[in-house]
């Protein structure tokens, strides 16, 4: 059928082909402009590329302020949750899938509805019980709330209702316990559900601003996303070095994108995840 | 020594529990109670420094009299009206253009239209700001060299709202290109080639095969982005901070606003809870328009 059409389906690349520019165009245009020595930022007539390039904006913005440090935070929030986060859900996730009990399904749809109370909804009262608890200015105030989240346990779920019975059975016959059969049978079965999860768990984290915004005030503590906007909150923005730390805060998710890449499809039509 | 039917019991009762009990806990403590207590704190004057007084209605009351707070609920309709309907629009228009599996360097630009969905709606405000500044953005650049005139972008207050629009659609579709994908590769093909042997037209096989087909895609996709575009926080604040004036300020951020800058807590929460029922009201229209002839099996 193509090659009925040769004129349709150049139109076709030449629509995607501007799409896609138009797409890496804001991607592109800050990760090189901060290779662009200040003087030549704002400079008239502009240059797409640097006519010198140079990595003082970098060395600038990993040296003045905190910006190691909050990149040090973001990377440990960012890890120990996803960790917790894929640890508790998947445990979920099996209880609902394996086993019966009365109100499984009642538990199961209580898990699901939480989606419909967002944190934008419950910001105040949620501030107000991390006070409460101890947990303000604290990594772990940003960690331990959103933990659970009902994406992952509905991932999990719909992806170990098809693991087979009869595994965990003949487990148990010879007497294994049930948290030895979790462990050792259920867990390098769930592997890719398990990759998954991680995947978008780390993304969300690393991303996140909302929650670190309720729970951080103290400046030691902050996240890249709280750095960022602090930075473009000013009256009087250094682009220069907002534009290196940009780029800096976008690599991790790019990498972890192009490496895991066949896990994000998966993930999205699955379960459509946020977390 | 255990019998076996007490075994059974544990293995089917308190083993599970003990596997959901950590989720539970964080559900209980940091959903459920805040929750009640978000709609308890609505009927309160609740201030840091003061006592919690119970006043009923009052903060409603309030509320209806609240000029600021009618703007921003307005904008927050306008805001996820317009960007729910271009995003459905846009991301349908790639996931079309790539749904085949045998166009040459397909997957390679499902990849770049995914790359938005990655980045931080800090990072995508960041980055917009600096492409569409007034003076110094290189989109008033490129126009000036043209011989045309700057454009406030950010500045004017219509033109910021459409632009925050723009950039949360460019933000958005990747992701749920990716969700139309999925949908449109179910449809069986057997149908496209019926339509085409009967000599319907790709405007008519579009609008009569694959729309009706797509309709619980389409669901999917519009309940999400409802739910996503009401929470909208950080891109404005990134992008406008809510300006000029209050012409992109939303519920989201006047509630954090009056909670926090304010300390006018219950008043807040009052605020949340409208909100809240906002998404509800929206998300149940969705499923009502929807829950007609979805008869295809």
């Amino acid at each position: 059928m193509n090659k009925q059409y040769p004129f349709k389906l150049i139109l076709q690349y030449i629509i995607i082909l501007l799409l896609a520019a138009a797409t890496l165009f804001p991607v592109f245009w800050v990760a090189i402009s901060s290779f662009k020595p200040q003087s030549e930022l704002f400079r008239f007539p502009m240059s797409f590329l640097p006519d010198e390039w140079t990595l003082e904006n970098y060395q600038n913005a990993l040296s003045q302020g905190n910006f190691l440090l909050y990149f040090s935070n973001t990377v440990f929030v960012a890890v120990v949750a996803t960790l917790i986060t894929v640890m508790i859900n998947i445990m979920s996730g099996y209880a609902l899938a394996k086993y019966r009990f009365p109100g499984r399904n009642i538990i199961f749809y209580a898990m699901i509805a939480t989606l419909m109370i967002p944190l934008q909804v419950i910001m105040i009262s949620i501030f107000l019980q991390l006070k409460r608890l101890g947990m303000l200015n604290s990594l772990w105030g940003i960690i331990i709330p959103p933990a659970a989240t009902p994406t992952g346990i509905f991932l999990a779920r719909q992806y170990m209702v098809n693991l087979p019975d009869s595994m965990i059975e003949s487990a148990r016959l010879d007497g294994g316990k049930e948290f030895t059969i979790f462990w050792r049978i259920i867990i390098p079965l769930s592997k890719p559900i398990i990759a998954t999860i991680a995947i978008f768990s780390f993304m969300w984290r690393w991303n996140d601003y909302l929650w670190p915004l309720i729970v951080i005030t103290d400046n030691r503590k902050q996240t890249v996303q709280q750095a960022l906007a602090n930075f473009v909150g000013q009256l009087q923005i250094n682009w220069s070095n907002l534009l290196a730390m940009t780029t800096i805060s976008i690599i991790p998710v790019i990498l972890v994108f192009l490496t895991f890449q066949r896990f994000f499809m998966t993930g999205i039509t699955s379960g459509s995840v946020k977390g | 020594m255990k019998s076996k039917r007490q075994k059974g019991n544990f293995h089917q009762i308190l083993a599970p529990l003990l596997f959901l009990l950590p989720n539970m806990f964080i559900f209980l403590v940091f959903i459920i109670v805040p929750a009640f207590q978000g709609l308890r704190m609505s009927l309160m004057d609740w201030g840091v420094f003061t006592d919690p007084v119970f006043i009923g209605f009052r903060n409603f009351a309030e509320l209806l009299q609240d000029s600021v707070f009618w703007v921003t609920f307005v904008n927050t309709i306008v805001f996820s009206v317009s960007v729910v309907g271009l995003m459905v629009v846009s991301s349908l228009i790639l996931a079309l253009l790539l749904k085949r599996n045998t166009l040459t360097g397909e997957r390679v630009f499902r990849a770049v239209f995914y790359i938005p969905s990655l980045l931080s709606m800090i990072a995508v405000g960041i980055a917009w700001r600096f492409i569409l500044g007034d003076e110094m953005g290189v989109m008033n650049y490129l126009m000036r060299s043209m011989g045309g005139p700057g454009v406030p972008w950010l500045t004017s207050g219509r033109l910021a709202m459409m632009s925050v629009i723009f950039v949360s659609v460019w933000a958005g579709s990747g992701y749920y290109m990716v969700i139309f994908i999925s949908g449109l590769q179910a449809i069986p093909t057997e149908l496209y080639e019926a339509a085409r042997i009967d000599g319907s037209s790709s405007w008519n096989t579009f609008w009569l095969i694959t729309i009706p087909l797509l309709k619980s895609t389409l669901l999917v996709v519009v309940v999400l982005g409802t739910i996503a575009s009401f929470k909208a926080y950080e891109l404005i604040f990134a992008m406008t901070k809510g300006g000029p004036g209050y012409a992109t300020k939303f519920i989201v951020q006047q509630v954090y606003q009056v909670a926090f800058m304010e300390d006018r807590m219950g008043y807040a929460s009052a605020m949340s809870i409208i909100l809240m029922l906002l998404i509800g009201f929206f998300t149940a229209l969705q499923f009502a328009f929807s829950g007609k002839d979805q008869s295809y099996e």
